[in-house]
Parts: C-alpha cells; sequence; structure tokens
C-alpha cells in the first residue's frame, strides 16, 4: 500500500467516525421551506443572474451616493461651525496669521474634508455590502463570474476583493487574502485600485453632474443625478474590464503561470443578523478605514497650504508645480494644475477636487464650493471641455493608488519591489488611456 | 486504483449522484479536496453547473462546494448510490 492510500483511509476512516458521533449526538429540527436551491437557479441562470448582479452593483452605488447627500451636508456645516468657533479663539489668544492658515485653512479643512466627504458613502457602504455577504450573495457573484477571471488567469474570488475595493481599495487589499494562491492574490491587489473607491466617488459624481448632467446648463435636478449615477456606472464597469486586461496581462509577464486550485463553498441562504452586520462594518470597516485616511488627511492638508502660500519669485510654489507639470498635463488630456492635484492627493483622493479648486481660485485654502452651476464656471473659465472631464475621470479611475492602500499594499506582500509595481502599473495605465483618449479626442475636434 | 466502471466526476450531470471512489489528483489538492469530504464512500451530488458552465456546485457532506472542471475531473465516482 503506499502512503497516499494510507493516508485516504485514515481521512476516510475519521470522516466515518466524525458522522458515526453526528448521527446519535446531533438532532434536526425538520427545517421550513429551505428557498436555497430556488433563489440559486434564479442567481445562475445567465439570463436573470447577470443583469441581477448589475443591478445590485447600481442599486448599492445609488442607495450610497443618495443616502450619502445629506449627512455629508450637515457635517460639513457643522465643521464650518467648527472652524469660526477655532478661529475666534486662535484670535483671541493672539495666533499670527500664518498659524492660523496653516491649523484652519490647512489641517483643519483637509480634515474636514476628508471627514465630511468620505464618513457618510463609507457608514452607507460599508453595511450594505456586509448584508450581501451575510446573506449568503457574494460566493454567488464568484461562482458566475469565476469562468471570466479563469481566462484571464486569475481567481473568482478577485469579484469578491474587487467589492470590497469599492468601498475602500486599502480594505480590498486587505480582502485579497481570501484568495489562496499567491500569484492569484498578487494580481487582485495590483489591480484592486481599477475599483473605483468611496474616496473618488464624489469627484466623479460631481464632474459627471456637472458635465453629463447638465447641472450648469439648467437641467433638472432629478435627471441630472440620473445621468451622472449612469456615467458613474459607465466609469465603475470601465474599471472593470481594465481589471481583467490588466490581470490577463500580469499572467502573461510578471506573475506568470497556471490558474491554481479554486474551491468555493456556497452556504445557504440566511435572514442577515442586522445588529451583527452593523457593528462589525461600522467597527472593523468604516472606523478602520477612517482613522487611517484622517491620519494622513491632516498632514497633507497643513503641506498643501504651505504649498500654496509660499512665494518663490512671484508665485507659489504650487503654482510652480504646476507649471513644471504643464506639458505632462496637457498631453493627457489635462492641464498642470489637475496632475498637481493629483500628485498632492495622494495621500487621500477626497482632497484632489478641492486642491484643483484651491489652486485654480488662487485662495491658498481648500474651498467649498456653493453649487454645481459655480463649479462648471470655475473649470469652463479654467479652459475645461467635456474631454478634459473625461480623461479627470479615467485619470481617476486609472491612477496610482492612494498613500493608505500603497502602506496596505507594502505590509500585505511584505514586499517594496510590489508597491512600487503597485504604483507605477497603474500610473503607466492611467497615462496610455489618457492620451490615447485626449489625442483621439482632439483629432475629431472634441475639446 | 481506479475500480472499473468509475468516471471522473466533471462528467456527471446536473441532478446526478454519485459515490466516489478514488482520487487522482496529488499533492495540496488532494488534501483540500479530502478536507472537504471527497472521501470514498461518501455520496455527491451535482446540484447546479455556474451560468458559463464552469465552476460547478457539488453537494457533499451537507455542504455545497464549487470546483472547476480541471479540479472536478481529479476525483472518481461511481453511480451506484
Amino acid at each position: 500500500m503506499t502512503r497516499t492510500a494510507d493516508a485516504d483511509r485514515i481521512v476516510a476512516a475519521l470522516y466515518e467516525r466524525a458522522g458515526t458521533l453526528h448521527r446519535t449526538a446531533v438532532t434536526r429540527r425538520v427545517p421550513g421551506r429551505d428557498l436555497t436551491p430556488v433563489i440559486d437557479s434564479i442567481l445562475s441562470s445567465p439570463l436573470t443572474g447577470f443583469p441581477l448582479m448589475l443591478l445590485t452593483l447600481g442599486l448599492v452605488i445609488w442607495v450610497t451616493v443618495a443616502g450619502a447627500n445629506y449627512p455629508s451636508e450637515v457635517l460639513a456645516r457643522a465643521f464650518q461651525a467648527g472652524e469660526r468657533v477655532l478661529a475666534a479663539a486662535l484670535s483671541a489668544v493672539g495666533a499670527p496669521a500664518w498659524a492660523g492658515g496653516f491649523l484652519l485653512d490647512g489641517v483643519y479643512r483637509g480634515l474636514a474634508w476628508v471627514i465630511a466627504v468620505m464618513l457618510p458613502p463609507m457608514a452607507i457602504f460599508f453595511p450594505c455590502f456586509t448584508l450581501l455577504e451575510d446573506l449568503g450573495y457574494l460566493p454567488r457573484i464568484a461562482f458566475s463570474l469565476d469562468a471570466v477571471f479563469k481566462k484571464v488567469g486569475a481567481c473568482g474570488r478577485q469579484a469578491l476583493t474587487m467589492g470590497m475595493g469599492l468601498g475602500c481599495n486599502a480594505a480590498g487589499v486587505v480582502s485579497c487574502r481570501i484568495i489562496d494562491s499567491p500569484r492569484e492574490r498578487m494580481t487582485a491587489i495590483l489591480t484592486n485600485v481599477f475599483t473605483v473607491c468611496n474616496g473618488r466617488f464624489p469627484a466623479l459624481i460631481t464632474l459627471a453632474a456637472v458635465f453629463a448632467g447638465g447641472a450648469g446648463a439648467g437641467r433638472s435636478a432629478a435627471g441630472g443625478g440620473a445621468a451622472a449615477a449612469l456615467v458613474v456606472t459607465a466609469v465603475v464597469l470601465t474599471g472593470a474590464v481594465v481589471t481583467l486586461a490588466v490581470s490577463w496581462l500580469l499572467s502573461r509577464t510578471l506573475l506568470r503561470g497556471a490558474p491554481s486550485f479554486f474551491v468555493l463553498e456556497l452556504p445557504p441562504f440566511r435572514r442577515p443578523r442586522l445588529g451583527q452586520v452593523l457593528v462589525r462594518s461600522v467597527l472593523d470597516r468604516t472606523l478602520f478605514v477612517l482613522g487611517r485616511a484622517v491620519t494622513v488627511a491632516a498632514p497633507a492638508g497643513g503641506l498643501v497650504w504651505v504649498l500654496a502660500n509660499t512665494s518663490v519669485g512671484g508665485s507659489t510654489l504650487l503654482a510652480h508645480l504646476a507649471g513644471w507639470l504643464g506639458p505632462a498635463g496637457a498631453a493627457l488630456g489635462l492641464d498642470g494644475f489637475i496632475l498637481a492635484a493629483f500628485v498632492l492627493g495622494l495621500p487621500a483622493n477626497e482632497i484632489v477636487l478641492p486642491i484643483l479648486l484651491m489652486s485654480y481660485l488662487s485662495t491658498g485654502a481648500m474651498v467649498e464650493v456653493g453649487s454645481l452651476e459655480a463649479l462648471g464656471s470655475i473649470l469652463a473659465a479654467n479652459g475645461w471641455t467635456g474631454l478634459t472631464a473625461l480623461c479627470f475621470m479615467l485619470f481617476s479611475l486609472l491612477h496610482w493608488p492612494c498613500a493608505t492602500t500603497l502602506l496596505t499594499i507594502r505590509k500585505e506582500t511584505m514586499s517594496a519591489r510590489w508597491t512600487a509595481a503597485a504604483a507605477l502599473l497603474p500610473t503607466a495605465v492611467a497615462a496610455v488611456v489618457c492620451a490615447a483618449v485626449a489625442a483621439a479626442g482632439r483629432l475629431l475636434g472634441v475639446g | 486504483m481506479p475500480s472499473p466502471g468509475s468516471v471522473p466526476l466533471h462528467l456527471l450531470p446536473p441532478g446526478a449522484a454519485a459515490k466516489v471512489v478514488g482520487m487522482e489528483a496529488g499533492g495540496p489538492k488532494r488534501r483540500r479536496l479530502l478536507d472537504l469530504g471527497f472521501v470514498p464512500g461518501a455520496v455527491v451530488e451535482v446540484v447546479r453547473r455556474s451560468p458559463f458552465g464552469d465552476p460547478t456546485a457539488y453537494a457533499i457532506k451537507g455542504s455545497v462546494i464549487a470546483l472547476r472542471r480541471e479540479d472536478a475531473a481529479g476525483i472518481l465516482v461511481r453511480g451506484d448510490v
């Protein structure tokens, strides 16, 4: 007898014994009608399964976007009130103007932007996601999409890590632990950034509302909102296509190898435990991710303020940076200020648009723009066209991951080289795609 | 030791049930499959295929496990439940 045959008989004997114990000790209550097979046959039919998947994605995005609007506004107003109190306190103790500028216009506003913009959508998105997880729906998505991921040399579970990335790419990268094969796990980590995260949604939604929704042209808010939601969903789907393309490329170059063993349990559907869902998603995910974002956003706000308020040779450091990045920005269908905002927004994607507005308005501090119309006219005055907006959205979708995500990748891969790859790869993709779109757009005479 | 009359699991149509008689997979894959309950004598039922036809979900020892075609091919079954 070979050793494997012996081992097999040992395992079989263990199962036999476990089965005997199970029969004597466990009594099963006669279950109510289990709907799992019925639901599964709907979810795994090509006719209904894929539309339902798209619908769920669209619904989660819409609930997050629509639901976050009001609390974001309330938080922003609270922060504005807090700023007035702090300003009064600073002038009462006789603090110099630069200190007030640095602390309030820099650090405080950076922090306020990130929290006001990011907390509400995360507090809505993560419970939605955990709910789907608890329900048992997420493994079904992996089950349905595995064939696609297998084709590009990746693992079906990558669909789940992408879903997590919609909330936050750092959380998405951590979730790649569910992929057993190191090769497929690295593929999922390197491509997670192509899933739009909550930090980037607000800028995308705003620009979509201004340019596609025609808010500036005075169309109805509801129609504009639906058009904006469609544009944003299209951006998310573009990201999924890029993810598959880059995964395919990786499995033939840097991460060569055959698809590995794939096992996925499909648990029965069950009623989600709402209390647990809330606690788990708020504590484990929202607060954790937010804490990390805040620790980078506050210093970043300070740095941006310094750059915008230190003049060398007649213009600010920020203007110098924008001038230096001008040619590259133009080639990508952007401009120097936009590229500078993306560079300075490395710590947190939420502050890219505020930094950009700050530099356009040369106010030296991040501003809160009153309305979409006002925003539209500021952008138009700075030479924005529909093509600029498209390239901005594509660059936002495809560019390097934020600092928090990069730190997480460093921690998860324990490799500086893979972390560098995780930054350079998307940057190259963003450059190629934006340059091509800009060139094609100019050729066609748009923008 | 593939016994006569045994077929690889991936050839069974959805709805069919069979008894595991052997395993051709080796290494960690073999261990993982054994851990999941694909042991000789266990009854396995083909539950459904994914929309693209692969992977396939199998009911084994009270749980439902999805396997890709080439992984299920390593499990030998015989249709005499």
